[in-house]
């Protein structure tokens, strides 16, 4: 079976800036890839360039089966079966939580409003937030808000979701229950990318992790290289990240 | 001399003085209308509810009724109450009235914009009141009052055209007589609103510039 | 100063300034819902890609706001007609206030749309919303309700500045009360009861406003926020 995502020597500037320089890795259905890196390392770009928030300037992208690199991609169908949950959720502050989640299920996938409904109070029960379905996003902790974004990408049933940093914006006793959200997620099966800097987490959920280092892959494999680092690099990172 | 724009000299020369009188009139309403707005906004921030009360009857009526109607109460009606009133008269009390409300209320706003903190460390530092608003208050107001102020002059400039109504002779009173020798409405009015334009488009500009100036520097 | 009020002149002209009354609602009441059309879509011109798009809507917007409302009535109602394009003056007010509110509504809204974080709009695109929906459904609520107290005094100084269209003969309140002073002179009177008028009626624009937004803005009637 062909990979949910595959970079192909991936090139990315900004300006004169090189972000990405020649990034290859492919993620096969069902695994969960952490990635991890000192900020600048370019492994935010790298997840944006999946949903093509990014464009590349060299190297080719493929994500479930859509030509991200082609400039004629449908962006809509990519995004379809792509979702992907920010570090400052970027909920609607006018909708209500279920309102946030069926718009685009009702808007793109014109869904009816029973069945909307109904897909909503299946997301929120995922997330553990049922109660909260008819708040607004202001009522709600960060913690929540982030777990309403996981929801509202959850809807379109994506084949993939990319998390950006989901819980660098959270104080740090609202942090553990977005990431077991994610943990449920992954023992589900759901194919996932994650920028994280939570390494005890990457090292407990992750199948595989790639650390990125100056706009390359600088080393990667299964968790446990986050135990037994083989480059000086990673090595420093995880010290002054434990 | 050829006639410019369809207009004979003697057209642009009357232009010109109603031109003249344009600013003339809109310097009144921004120097006398700014002594009076002064003033309510000091009163709509003083410490008497009565004078609150009575500064904000008076921004609530001003900014209630159309200036137009402003102009005819004092051009047709005052002359029956036994006051004489020539329209040039009953122009600069109408501008004046009128530009004292929506100064007013603007600077009140800048006023209030001052962070409460600043005016109890004046209180600590023992200054008297009128001391206070001198040295700590209105320097820090008047930048945040200089964008929305030359951005209100625009509105001044333009408000006082509607002086033409009452047989003011000023700009567009002169366009409405020349429209009536020459029966070539559009390209007169057009040739106007230009003036206008040429009057206030500095003005818009030079607000943008110093709003954005100050946002850059708030930030 | 030996003056008696008389206001018996309204026993006989009430009707008229009623109908006058009328014609001042109507005409402030069409030209903020078309104003405010035009102005959207104006606003939503002005954020696209095309320069010539963006470049004329500037322009338009530059040129209504620098010069006077009555010389713009003047252009529309006696300069078009001698063009040939011939209309009535109630509806070269309509034409004339609508131009007028549109371009300030315009610059409003367009503040409020410039006013929205990007991750509004990134978060919308990975939904797989189109750039309409996204616009209809996330950027355009969200700004017209950030700016919404804005453009409602706008629309109250917009009623006001009908009175205006009086000068084109549209036979509004301001009009009426022209000729009922011009017949009775009675000028004081007249024009004080009709400033009254004015000031009842921006009164009532200013509670409808409220109402509306409180309609309309669900979030702030739920959560109590003050618009």
């Amino acid at each position: 079976m062909s990979p949910i995502v595959s970079f192909r020597d991936v090139h990315k500037s900004f300006g004169a800036v090189p972000v990405l320089k020649g990034v290859s890795f492919e993620i096969p259905k069902g695994q969960v890839v952490a990635l991890i890196g000192r900020s600048g390392s370019g492994k935010s770009t790298a997840l944006r360039c999946i949903d093509r928030l990014e464009t590349i300037d060299r190297g080719s992208i493929t994500v479930c089966g859509h030509a991200v690199s082609d400039p004629n991609i449908n962006l809509r169908k990519l995004r379809q079966d792509v979702g992907i949950v920010f570090q400052s959720y970027n909920l609607f502050p006018h909708l209500t939580v279920e309102q946030n989640i069926t718009l685009a299920p009702r808007w793109v996938k014109k869904a009816d409003r029973r069945k909307a409904h109904e897909l909503a109070r299946d997301v929120l029960a995922q997330v553990g937030l049922l109660e909260k379905i008819d708040a607004y996003p202001e009522q709600l902790s960060g913690g929540q808000q982030q777990r309403v974004a996981i929801a509202r990408s959850l809807a379109m049933h994506p084949q993939v979701m990319l998390f950006d940093e989901v819980t660098s914006a959270l104080d740090p006793e609202l942090t553990g229950e977005v990431l077991k959200v994610i943990e449920e997620l992954a023992k589900q099966g759901m194919t996932m990318l994650l920028v994280t800097h939570e390494m005890a987490f990457a090292a407990r959920i992750a199948d595989r992790i790639i650390f990125m280092h100056q706009g390359l892959i600088h080393e990667s494999g299964s968790r446990e290289i986050l135990r037994s680092p083989s480059t000086p690099e990673l090595k420093n990172f995880v010290g002054a990240g434990l | 001399m050829a006639a410019l724009l369809g207009l004979s000299p003697a057209h642009w020369a009357a232009l010109l003085s109603g031109l003249s009188w344009t600013v003339f009139l809109s310097l009144v309403g921004f120097l006398a209308g700014g002594l009076v707005g002064f003033g309510v906004a000091l009163a709509r921030i003083s410490e008497s509810a009565i004078v609150r009360r009575i500064s904000l009857a008076y921004v609530n009526l001003i900014q209630g009724t159309p200036l137009l109607i402003l102009m005819f109460v004092l051009y047709f009606g005052l002359p029956v109450l036994g006051l004489e009133m020539p329209p040039l008269a009953a122009a600069c009390i109408a501008m004046t009235l009128f530009s004292a409300a929506y100064l007013g209320e603007i600077w009140r706003g800048c006023l209030e914009a001052v962070p409460r903190t600043q005016w109890e460390a004046a209180d600590c530092l023992a200054l008297a009141r009128w001391e206070r608003m001198l040295l700590v208050i209105l320097p820090q107001a008047l930048r945040i009052a200089t964008p929305p102020t030359v951005g209100f002059m625009v509105q001044i400039v333009k408000n006082t055209s509607i002086a033409s109504v009452i047989g003011m002779a000023e700009m567009t009173y002169i366009g409405k007589l020349i429209n009536n020798a020459t029966f070539q409405p559009f390209r007169t009015y057009l040739v106007i609103a230009a003036l206008y334009f040429a009057l206030c488009y500095p003005l818009s500009w030079l607000s943008r510039r110093l709003e954005r100036k100050l946002n850059v520097a708030h930030r | 100063m030996n003056y008696s009020f008389d206001f018996s002149f309204l026993r006989d002209y009430w009707p008229m300034l009623a109908e006058g009354l009328v014609l001042t609602v109507q005409l402030a009441l069409m030209a903020t819902v078309l104003g405010f059309l035009l102005g959207t879509a104006c606003a939503v011109a002005s954020t696209s890609r095309s320069r010539i798009l963006r470049g004329l809507v500037g322009l338009y917007v530059e040129i209504i706001r620098n010069t006077p409302l009555l010389v713009q009535l003047f252009v529309v109602f006696f300069g078009l007609s001698s063009l040939g394009l011939k209309f009535s003056a109630t509806t070269s007010a309509v034409i004339g206030l609508t131009i007028n509110i549109g371009a300030y509504s315009s610059e409003i809204i367009r503040a409020g749309i410039e006013s929205i974080h990007r991750g509004q709009v990134e978060a919308g695109d990975c939904l797989a919303l189109s750039r309409w929906q996204v616009l209809a459904a996330i950027v355009l609520p969200t700004a017209i309700e950030k700016v919404y107290p804005a453009l409602a005094s706008q629309y109250v100084l917009l009623m006001l500045g009908t009175s205006i269209a009086s000068q084109i003969s549209a036979e509004e309140l301001t009009a009426a009360a022209s000729r009922i002073q011009s017949d009775t002179f009675r000028p004081f009177e007249v024009f004080l009861v009709v400033a009254a008028l004015y000031i009842a009626l921006s009164f009532l624009m200013r509670g409808m406003f409220w109402a509306l937004g409180q309609f309309a803005f669900t979030r702030r009637r739920r959560l109590g926020t003050p618009l």
